[in-house]
């Protein structure tokens, strides 16, 4: 038997079966942690083997229980999704490292720590589900399993705060499931099949008018998940309420599923790219307002959830330009996103326990208090800012030069709301080291800066300052990622390289549709 | 492909009803649209099957073209479980934003009272949380009395 017909299913088999052993052991903290790191372990080495596998023989096809596509449920590993779940597993294991030094810290007793683990395994495993699904439906039950597991961890410990933040985020991801549920019963009406690969060869042969119904419909559920201006209001004020850790996972990663969604129906089901334009202006859109509003926050991690709102905006613009470079650049941002975007917020984190709150305007001094944490949180601040020779900048360069080769005039326009956005973001994210490491701690009252005039901060934050220590596994667990964000720069020309094969893929559909029906579709 | 009228009427007013009661600010009603939105959903994904009177999938029973068509059933299934789910989870967060709203942080220590005990014996546990439950209730009580 195929070897990688083995691993596919296990990538969500074992968080699925850890999630469940975690459950049981509510009470034993330590084996818990045991089972959820295990689980996670092994889900990194499969991922890292079916990257190796798919990219020398081609895309991996499961059909689950033996029923050949269309009937039965078909699973896709390409190369795209092979690095995604590379990537995603390693975040969640490194998130996941940070979290249990956070529960040692904090001592094991604490009761919102015993369905931590479930839920945070429920997620990955409905994330991983996503990534592989290779049909529709499948898609929106991963959705559904990492938007329920959402729930219960932004909720984690029911606080009046976390209770206000959630029934946001959860009704509108509620509507967002519906649109999606409902363009799935329409595209099922128009074409009689939900497999994506069936669906690439029946959806362009719909007339016209019937063809950007769905797949507006498809971009708008999409978009909400993503975060896409004007659909990302609810960003903001639901992810920084909740525990450092969940925030990070949710900020790297939850978004970028969305996005993943939007790169992987609009190539293989509209190979046109009919939403090109509309697409680049959201995408403008997405990253000036978004930057903006993060110029505006006193509280660190409401600044960082509005950077993370503008930078979606690059990976739209390269989803909008549609080229191979493009796209190549899309997924090489993407990686370089969501893993410098989770330590950033990891940072955070720790700038909130060491410091005691997150708010500009009260903290000082920690670059004496906590010197390591100011080299990550700094180098991760360049990285994100674009400053060479950082893969931030080195994706930046690639969707700007795709930007250029497409040439219209929106796509420059594209390009300067780019630029402005990059340095804006490196003005904001320096404003914050500046203040919260740079400047010495008795200089904090009283202090007059026109960097902090106008500043809003938390509207719920109520001003205390209450410092907790940090456990080193905190710091090694984001330092790792940090690393891992660093390799990134320094390997980019193997993973720009792995990029554009993954990007060629995608590019023709024909490599997809092959895979699974390999003679011929029927 | 045809379809019911009545059905398509039907799951319109779901829709509509839905959305409009979703955009309530209690959450209860929030929830009332909600179930009201993923049945007209599920109903949207049945008539998508066809026209109705079509024979079960079974061996033997009738020509394929005959049959009724599974895959949206199967669909259904799946989303009505899972807007199953999400209604239990929203319930939960309605009681909890409830105990928030009446009790605050107070309502919270009410049930630390017996959190130092160690009791292993299930029997124990439950007279515990009756007697949490009690204390609540008097708590509210009080407050109901104050508002008086």
């Amino acid at each position: 038997m195929n070897p990688m017909t083995i691993l596919v299913p296990l990538v969500v088999a074992i968080p699925l079966i850890g999630a469940a052993i975690t459950l049981a052991l509510g009470r034993r903290h330590r084996r818990q942690v045991a089972v959820s790191v295990v689980s996670l372990t092994l889900v990194v080495l499969a991922g890292a083997v079916l990257l190796v596998l798919v990219d020398r023989h081609g895309p991996a096809v499961v059909h689950v229980g033996g029923w050949q596509a269309p009937w039965g449920i078909v699973l896709v590993v390409d190369r795209l999704s092979a690095l995604m779940l590379l990537i995603s597993a390693l975040m969640l294991l490194g998130v996941l490292l940070f979290a249990v030094g956070q529960g040692i810290v904090d001592g094991d007793s604490e009761t919102p720590v015993s369905i931590f683990h479930p839920s945070y395994l429920v997620l990955a495993a409905g994330l991983f589900n996503a990534f592989i699904a290779g049909d529709l439906f499948n898609l929106y039950v991963g959705f559904e399993m990492l938007l329920s597991a959402s729930y219960v961890l932004l909720t984690l410990g029911g606080t009046g705060a976390r209770i206000r933040a959630g029934v946001t985020y959860i009704v509108v991801s509620l509507v967002s499931s519906v649109l999606f549920l409902s363009a799935i019963a329409l595209i099922y009406g128009a074409t009689g099949t939900v497999t994506l690969a069936l669906l690439a060869e029946r959806i362009p042969a719909l007339p016209t008018g019937v063809q950007l119904i769905l797949g507006l419909m498809l971009l708008l559920a999409f978009s909400v998940k993503a975060a896409v201006f004007p659909l990302s209001f609810w960003l903001p004020d639901s992810y920084p309420t909740a525990p450092a850790p969940v925030t990070a996972v949710f900020a790297g990663l939850l978004t970028k599923v969305g996005v993943y969604a939007i790169l992987r129906t609009q190539t293989l089901l509209f190979p046109e790219n009919p939403f090109s334009v509309p697409l680049l202006v959201v995408a403008m859109l997405t990253m000036l307002v978004g930057i903006l509003g993060a110029l505006a926050q006193a509280d660190i991690k409401r600044m960082l959830s509005f950077t993370l709102v503008s930078h979606i905006g690059y990976l739209i613009f390269g989803i909008a330009i549609g080229t191979p470079l493009a796209l190549a650049a899309t997924i090489f941002y993407l990686v370089h996103h969501i893993s410098v975007q989770t330590t950033l917020f990891l940072c955070a984190g720790l700038v909130e326990r060491v410091g005691g709150t997150t708010s500009l305007a009260r903290l000082g001094g920690m670059l004496k208090a906590a010197p390591v944490v100011a080299v990550l949180f700094f180098i991760g601040a360049l990285n994100l800012g674009g400053i060479p020779p950082f893969s931030g900048f080195l994706g930046k360069l690639a969707l700007f030069q795709a930007g250029a080769e497409l040439g219209t005039p929106l796509a420059y326009a594209g390009l300067a709301a780019g630029a402005a956005t990059s340095l804006l973001t490196l003005y904001a994210l320096t404003r914050a080291w500046n203040m919260a490491f740079w400047r010495p701690r008795r200089e904090v009252e009283n202090y007059e800066s026109s960097m902090l005039d106008r500043l809003t901060d938390d509207p719920h934050d109520e001003g205390t300052v209450i410092t907790k220590t940090v456990s080193p596994l905190m710091v090694g667990a984001t330092a790792a990622m940090l690393t891992l964000t660093l390799c990134l720069t320094v390997f980019a020309g193997p993973v720009f390289a792995f990029a554009a094969r993954a990007a060629a893929d995608i590019e023709a559909p024909a490599t997809y549709v092959d895979a699974v029906f390999p003679n011929g579709t029927p | 492909m045809s379809a019911s009228l009545t059905l398509v009427v039907l799951m319109a007013v779901l829709y509509a009803a839905g959305v409009y009661i979703m955009l309530e600010r209690s959450l209860t009603r929030v929830l009332i649209g909600f179930v009201l939105v993923g049945n007209a959903t599920n109903l949207l994904i049945f008539l998508m099957s066809g026209r109705p009177g079509g024979s079960p999938i079974i061996t033997g029973t009738a020509q394929d073209a005959g049959m009724a068509d599974p895959v949206p059933q199967v669909l259904m299934l799946t989303a009505i479980v899972i807007n199953f789910g999400i209604t239990a989870l929203i319930l939960a967060l309605i009681y909890r934003s409830w105990w928030l709203a009446r009790l605050g942080d107070e309502g919270d220590d009410l049930a630390d009272e017996h959190a130092g005990e160690t009791t292993s014996s299930a029997e124990e546990n439950f007279r515990s949380s009756s007697d949490d439950d009690d204390a609540v209730q008097a708590s509210l009580d009080a407050g109901e009395e104050e508002a008086r």
